[in-house]
């Protein structure tokens, strides 16, 4: 290679260019700026030293031009190992650039941040990427992720730390961050498969939706994963089926043990789960997608299931060159162990002329492995146009590939030997010399009838110049000279007078056949051998004159020799094993198939063994994560319907079938729900309060607009798409929204599966915030509604107009993160006051949903309207000004902390989940006698706070479960009676404030007598 | 996962270096100069060396070898079809994918890179997000950006890196609505001397280029879907869809794409006729000869259709490789031109179209270096055709319908049968 130094000249001409460069960065004009950046990556690219211009660009990584900041954090990537302190000026740039608002400015800021490996920076590092984790945008998230493996890779010590971070990222529901965070596992903590318990069947259902390359890992981890936790389906099918028949009819006694032992295997759910949710990625477009699945279902599926890949590998065939031998290659590994997966596609594997050297060998490794009985003889005709290839390594490694089906199928042995014996005639050396090597194996086996066959190889050996050809005629010779008595001696002689320019492997072997020969026909042959042990005394090679030596005391009897000479025929003349030809694919298999390490076959740093299956599956619960079922049918039944309708009028459409079945399924769910709803109504005497705020909320909803789900009308699929069609434009209001979501909550009922389908997943995944928030958490009806109302507007100083208010505890009509409040209005007055409706408010930015203003209110009359107030999860008071025609009253509204959330169920599972990822806080209290039971507690605290009581298993704890109404934030309560008449009241939530607010309030009312 | 990437050129030059973690020298090359010294031809350079410390894993694209740098572990496919897709990318680029178009646009080309790895692991592979936040050069644009000092870097992130059709970015607009789809076939056959079949394979791919408004969803049905015995899709096509009825639904990317590749096998083409083999279009009739102890061979070959379903046979080209011993060629076209390299061996005809009434044909004789032994093999001729308006498995688009959009787009569907690596031996 020449050497790729560069020149004085080259260098004079480099530093006077980056003068020019550095003036050009140091100009005030970008786009001078950009052109030297350019010019500056273009020599980076070749390979050339651009660090002294280190302080000149990172002066403008804060620039404004964001072609020329991309272009600076290039160089500042390149460059900051080198150049660590200047590297530190641009550290605060970036912190800053970490709070933009754009989500792409901070994702880049953090990319940088984590790629600059300045060890000084890692706890600024850390933090950013702690605060990244956390970020509202699931591409910064994405990005995070990346960078954990960067910091773990600058500083292993923050593995801990770095452990959090996954755990975290491990939890997103981002298809996004999925395959980023399941890589920085597999770098940092590949071991911590605890981690992956809970988030695995996600994982396994987010699969069909992550992007190529996380499908890649995410695949590759589960197989890991699932051979730890599951056990083994490989029970001898074949055995089973076979068997079980038969085991049937006789009854038999002896085989029921054994029946039982097999019957008992049950594939665990979640491993089917996994074989099913990858299957479909078999018709990926990426190359490496189709054989991560097949590799996993190669080492997961039951026997019987394998089948399916072999389709996808054969197509990946066509695919580019350096696929194809990757392919190639893993299906050698299978096809030796099973054989009849890829025997139907034998054809594929023909060689071509035009393809590669390694593509063809791989090909003729896989012909031979599929040899068998019934196809031997198309292949062997196969073979024979490989034969005479123009590439001689090809045609040679035919001739093995004979040899290995000769020896395999023993009834093409003796044709293959005729056909090898032919090419002992064949012009070329290689081959030739390649066919001796192979005859020679083959005669091994079965020596006794070939003698004719040795007679010509005898007669070929002055024509054979190739060592290792040469030295396996004369082994030929020596180990069954007693079948060649005249011709052997003669080939002693010959090789005699060429000994001294023989190659080691021929002398080695020269000295052999001198030995063998003198053993059995000394007295034809006793001059020849000591002519040529002495020469071998005398070589060169250490090698031969050992051999030599050892032979001389072995087999020429002297006074030294000891008791061995007597042994000397046995042990030269011992019936030697026939060589075994086999694969070079055939121990392979311990590793992993389509990884690095089975490409090169030894293991590559960083090689995740894979474990063997367990005896007795791990603890399956492990694994369990609550779905809440009313969310499912509340997804299912209503969202997907508008929703699909709303993404379409974004611009975001979907087929017609997801139309048809989705209207069909949502009547046949209706009936359901009607049957349900009826069911409710005849309740409803009993629920008087509940049911008629219901029929309350319904009844405002007919008044607006008709509701899909009127009980008694069942209009046909056609019939209801129109309705709904007329909805979509409703769907888009905020109204609308929580009025599905109010119903949903009511409605229970089986959900099958499809309900997570792609599409609907998409139409999901596209809407805002809030509603996949209230999607994850179900909101309940309110436990209690106090009746309690405060005073907003005395009749005193409203100069007639009284105003009370009060917390209905529904679900806000006008935005889900509004609480609703009602506010009674009365004129106390004896004139009607007008225009009744709601001024000024503070502070500026107060979200507030304001009713329609009240034309006219008669003397004595009283109206009830209602309001949707976004306090902002914060018990700041909500001012406005409440207006009348000729007057403006300041009211204020101040909510008790309780009213700011909204109850959810949950189940005591998923509460003891949550409560251990939120803060807490807890105080001990005396309760007051009438509450230590549990009927006054669930009240006292329903009362307090609006929250959904959890079903709990012990009678001494009672949860309590809510979110808060603006952020959704998670709020946990749980008392629990200590003794007589203490209790601990422990309060969890992200929510620093209010979580203490809470517990105030909630001690005062189980504390008070 | 990918810690490197080196751009190196026939000549065994590294033109374009980049580092994506620490910087490793270019001297982990050197393995790779020597495995490509021995290899007899590029295409033999194994894809994957392993060096002292680092695993080199290369492909060969349009002359150029990218060979990745890796430290540990990772599935060798994943970075061979990353390579490719980065390959794609910069043919969607600049057209071409050459030395000289990567050295012209280094800047930009460094700039996708970065996009397209974070730390070694692809970041953004989808070609829509990519233009998105760096838009290919065009000359309209180069001259807009100098007087407007706009620049060809995107400053948002873009609408599909966090949609759940990352393939399409949104507000995509056109004043004519076109959708064509490309039927594209290629038979691969491996024909034996006496003109019987030895294995012969249809394999077809869907192109598409949809020039659509807004957000069109799009489904695609066939006369005859059970033809196809394996396909692979465009992430875009939805699969459970597929597995029910046998439709392609989705939303199509916008631009050029592949939205399916297919396999025909032998077996479904004519379950009536109890040959299960596939159609082949063109036939040759050869005679190569050489005698033992003669400095001359004969070479003959004629060409013609064959089972074409009455389309014409057009774009034939026959190469071959004739054995070393060939001196030069002595040989008459009945049409086409030929040319014969001396030092490469390798004779190439275009013949062009198949005229059914008179058969092209290639006949003369091969001077053989003087007292070389006859050669052991007959060359095998490489074939390549087209054959326009007809798909040769029969496939055929029964419609294609839009949803969700207004208007009403054109349409257009192409069917075309090529040869794929069709191989005679003689």
């Amino acid at each position: 290679l020449p050497p790729r130094t560069r020149t004085c000249s080259d260098l004079f001409l480099l530093s006077s260019r980056n003068d020019d460069l550095k003036e050009m960065l140091e100009s005030n004009k970008d786009s001078l700026k950009l052109d030297a950046m350019k010019r500056i990556i273009a020599l980076i690219a070749k390979g050339k030293n651009a660090s002294e211009l280190f302080p000149a660009v990172v002066k403008n990584v804060a620039s404004k031009n964001i072609e020329l900041k991309k272009l600076v954090y290039v160089y500042l990537v390149r460059y900051a190992e080198e150049q660590q302190d200047l590297a530190l000026l641009s550290i605060s740039t970036f912190q800053r650039a970490l709070k933009d608002p754009n989500q792409l400015i901070r994702a880049s800021a953090l990319r940088v941040l984590s790629s600059i490996r300045v060890p000084i920076i890692v706890p600024i590092m850390m933090l950013a990427i702690k605060e990244a984790a956390s970020d509202m945008s699931p591409y910064v998230r994405k990005t995070s992720a990346h960078a954990i493996q960067k910091l773990y890779s600058l500083d292993p010590d923050q593995k801990e730390h770095l452990i959090e971070v996954i755990d975290k990222l491990l939890k997103d529901k981002s298809t996004l961050v999925a395959g980023s965070v399941v890589m920085a596992f597999e770098e940092v903590c590949p071991d911590r498969i605890d981690l992956i318990h809970k988030n695995y069947r996600k994982l396994c259902n987010l699969l069909v939706d992550v992007e190529e390359w996380g499908q890649v890992v995410i695949i590759s981890m589960l197989t890991r994963y699932a051979r730890t936790q599951f056990t083994s389906p490989w029970r001898e099918d074949g055995l089973f089926d076979e068997n079980s028949e038969t085991a049937f009819y006789e009854s038999d006694e002896k085989k029921t043990e054994n029946e039982d032992e097999k019957k008992s295997y049950m594939m665990d759910p979640d491993h089917r789960l996994l074989l099913r949710n990858t299957k479909p990625l078999l018709q990926s477009r990426n190359t490496a997608v189709v054989v991560s699945v097949a590799q996993l279902y190669w080492h997961l599926a039951p026997k019987h299931e394998v089948g399916v890949i072999t389709k996808s590998l054969v197509r990946l065939l066509r695919s580019h060159r350096e696929v194809q031998y990757i392919v190639l290659q893993n299906i050698a590994t299978m096809s030796i162990q099973r054989k009849g997966m890829f025997e139907p596609y034998m054809k594929s594997f023909y060689v071509r002329s035009t393809d590669a050297t390694h593509i063809k060998s791989l090909k003729l490794e896989i012909l031979t492995s599929l040899a068998n009985e019934a196809n031997i003889s198309t292949i062997l005709r196969e073979f024979q146009t490989y034969v005479k290839s123009q590439d001689k390594e090809f045609a040679a490694g035919t001739i093995q590939a004979i040899g290995r089906c000769a020896t395999n199928i023993s009834e093409v042995t003796d044709t293959c030997l005729q056909g090898l014996v032919l090419l002992l005639s064949n012009r070329d050396e290689t081959v030739v010399a390649e066919s001796v090597v192979v005859i020679k194996k083959l005669l091994q086996t079965q020596p006794t009838q070939h003698s004719d066959i040795i007679k010509h190889m005898a007669k070929l050996f002055d024509n054979i110049a190739v060592p290792m050809a040469r030295a396996s005629i004369l082994w030929l010779m020596g180990e069954y000279c007693e079948r060649v008595p005249q011709i052997a001696p003669d080939v002693l002689r010959k090789v005699a007078k060429s000994f001294t320019s023989e190659e080691d492997i021929v002398k080695l072997q020269t000295v052999n056949l001198a030995a063998k020969l003198y053993l059995t026909n000394s007295k034809q042959t006793k001059l020849l051998t000591q002519y040529i042990l002495n020469l071998g005394k005398y070589d060169q090679n250490y090698d031969i004159r050992d051999r030599t030596r050892f032979i001389r005391q072995l087999i020429v009897p002297n006074e030294k020799s000891g008791a061995l000479g007597k042994y000397a025929r046995r042990i030269l003349l011992a019936p030697k094993p026939a060589p075994v030809l086999e694969s070079t694919y055939k121990d392979r298999d311990r590793y992993q198939l389509g990884t690095l390490s089975h490409t090169i076959n030894t293991k590559a740093s960083g090689y995740l063994e894979l474990s063997d299956w367990p005896a007795v599956a791990p603890d399956q619960s492990v694994r369990n994560v609550e779905v809440i079922e009313p969310v499912r049918i509340h997804l299912y039944l209503y969202c997907p319907f508008p929703l699909t309708i709303q993404a379409l009028h974004q611009g975001w459409p979907m087929s017609t079938q997801t139309f048809n079945t989705s209207s069909s399924e949502v009547e046949s769910d209706e009936e359901k729900s009607s049957s349900q709803s009826s069911e409710e109504s005849d309740k409803s005497s009993s629920q008087s309060e509940k049911s008629s705020s219901e029929s309350d909320s319904e009844q405002k909803k007919k008044t607006t607009k008709k509701p899909p789900q009127k009980k008694t009308v069942k209009p046909t699929a056609k019939d209801r798409y129109h309705t709904i069609m007329k909805y979509t434009t409703l769907s888009n209001q905020p109204f609308f929204r929580s009025y599905l979501s109010s119903l949903g909550s009511r409605l229970h009922g089986f959900v099958p599966k499809k309900c997570l389908s792609r599409s609907l997943c998409f139409s999901l995944y596209t809407h805002p915030c809030p509603l996949s928030c209230a999607a994850l958490l179900q909101v309940s009806g309110p436990a209690f509604v106090p009746e309690k109302s405060h005073d907003l507007l005395h009749r005193m100083t409203g100069k007639g107009l009284s105003a009370q208010y009060q917390f209905p505890r529904q679900p806000c009509l006008y935005q889900p993160s509004m609480v609703s409040v009602q506010i009674s209005l009365t004129n106390t007055s004896d004139r009607p006051l007008e225009q009744i409706h709601i001024g000024d408010r503070s502070p500026t930015g107060l979200n507030m949903h304001c009713f329609n203003t009240i034309e006219c209110l008669l003397p004595e009359a009283s109206v009830t309207v209602s309001l949707g107030i976004d306090f902002n999860d914060s018990t700041q008071a909500a001012n406005f000004q409440l207006c009348t025609k000729e007057d403006q009253f300041s009211v204020s509204i101040q909510p008790a902390v309780g009213e700011l959330f909204l109850p959810i169920t949950m189940t005591e599972q998923d509460f003891r989940q949550e409560q251990g990822k939120l803060s807490y806080s807890s105080a001990t209290i005396t309760m007051a006698a009438a509450n230590t039971t549990s009927q006054p507690i669930s009240r006292q605290v329903a009362t307090v706070a609006n929250l959904g009581v959890v079903p709990s298993g012990q009678d001494n704890i009672h949860r309590f479960a809510g979110k808060t109404a603006s952020t959704g934030a998670v709020v946990l309560v749980t008392v629990e009676l200590r003794g007589e008449s203490t209790a601990l009241i422990t309060i969890n939530t992200e929510k620093s404030v209010m979580g203490p607010m809470l517990l105030r309030d909630l001690k005062r009312a189980l504390a008070q007598a | 996962m990918i810690h490197s990437l080196f751009l190196v050129n026939s000549s065994g030059d590294i033109f374009l270096e980049k580092h994506w973690k620490s910087v490793v020298s270019r001297s982990v090359c050197d393995y790779f100069f020597e495995a490509q010294e021995r290899a007899s031809e590029p295409e033999n350079v194994p894809p994957v060396i392993p060096t002292p410390h680092h695993y080199l894993i290369s492909v060969l694209r349009h002359r150029i070898y990218f060979v990745a740098v890796i430290q540990s572990e990772v599935p060798p496919l994943f970075v061979i079809e990353f390579l490719h897709r980065v390959v794609d990318t910069f043919q969607d680029y600049f057209g071409v994918c050459t030395e000289a178009a990567i050295k012209d646009n280094v800047v930009v080309v460094y700039e996708l890179l970065e996009e397209m790895l974070d730390n070694g692991f692809p970041l953004a592979t989808e070609s829509n997000i990519l233009k998105e936040l760096i838009k290919p050069p065009t000359i309209l644009r180069t001259v807009v950006n100098t007087i407007t000092g706009s620049t060809n870097v995107g400053e948002q992130l873009p609408t599909g890196q966090l949609s759940v059709v990352p393939w399409r970015r949104t507000g995509v607009k056109y004043t004519n609505n076109e959708a064509y789809f490309d039927v594209v076939e290629e038979i691969d056959a491996i024909i034996d001397k006496s003109g019987s079949t030895i294995t012969a394979e249809i394999q077809g791919v869907i192109d598409a280029c949809v020039k659509l408004t807004g957000m069109p969803d799009l489904t695609l049905s066939f006369m005859n879907p059970r033809l196809l015995d394996d396909v692979s899709f465009h992430p875009c096509v939805r699969f459970k869809r597929w597995e029910a009825e046998r439709i392609l639904s989705f939303i199509p990317p916008d631009g050029n794409f592949r939205l399916l590749s297919y396999h025909v096998s032998s077996q479904n083409l004519h379950p009536l006729r109890s040959a299960s083999l596939v159609a082949i279009p063109v036939y040759v009739k050869h005679n190569i000869t050489f005698r033992e102890g003669s400095s001359q061979g004969r070479f003959e070959l004629t060409l013609g259709p064959k089972q074409t379903m009455g389309k014409g046979v057009e774009a034939v080209l026959v190469s071959s490789q004739l054995p070393r011993g060939v001196l030069n060629t002595n040989l008459n076209p009945t049409q086409g031109t030929y040319t014969f390299d001396p030092v490469t061996k390798l004779l190439s005809w275009d013949v062009g179209k198949i005229n059914p009434q008179k058969l092209p044909s290639l006949k003369g004789s091969m001077s053989l270096q003087a007292g070389a032994s006859k050669p052991d093999e007959n060359p095998t001729i490489n074939i390549q055709f087209k054959i326009q308006q007809s798909a040769l498995s029969g496939l055929k688009v029964n419609r294609l319908d839009m949803y969700g959009e207004k208007y009403k787009p054109f349409k257009g569907i192409k069917y075309m049968t090529k040869a794929g690596k069709f191989q005679v031996r003689t």
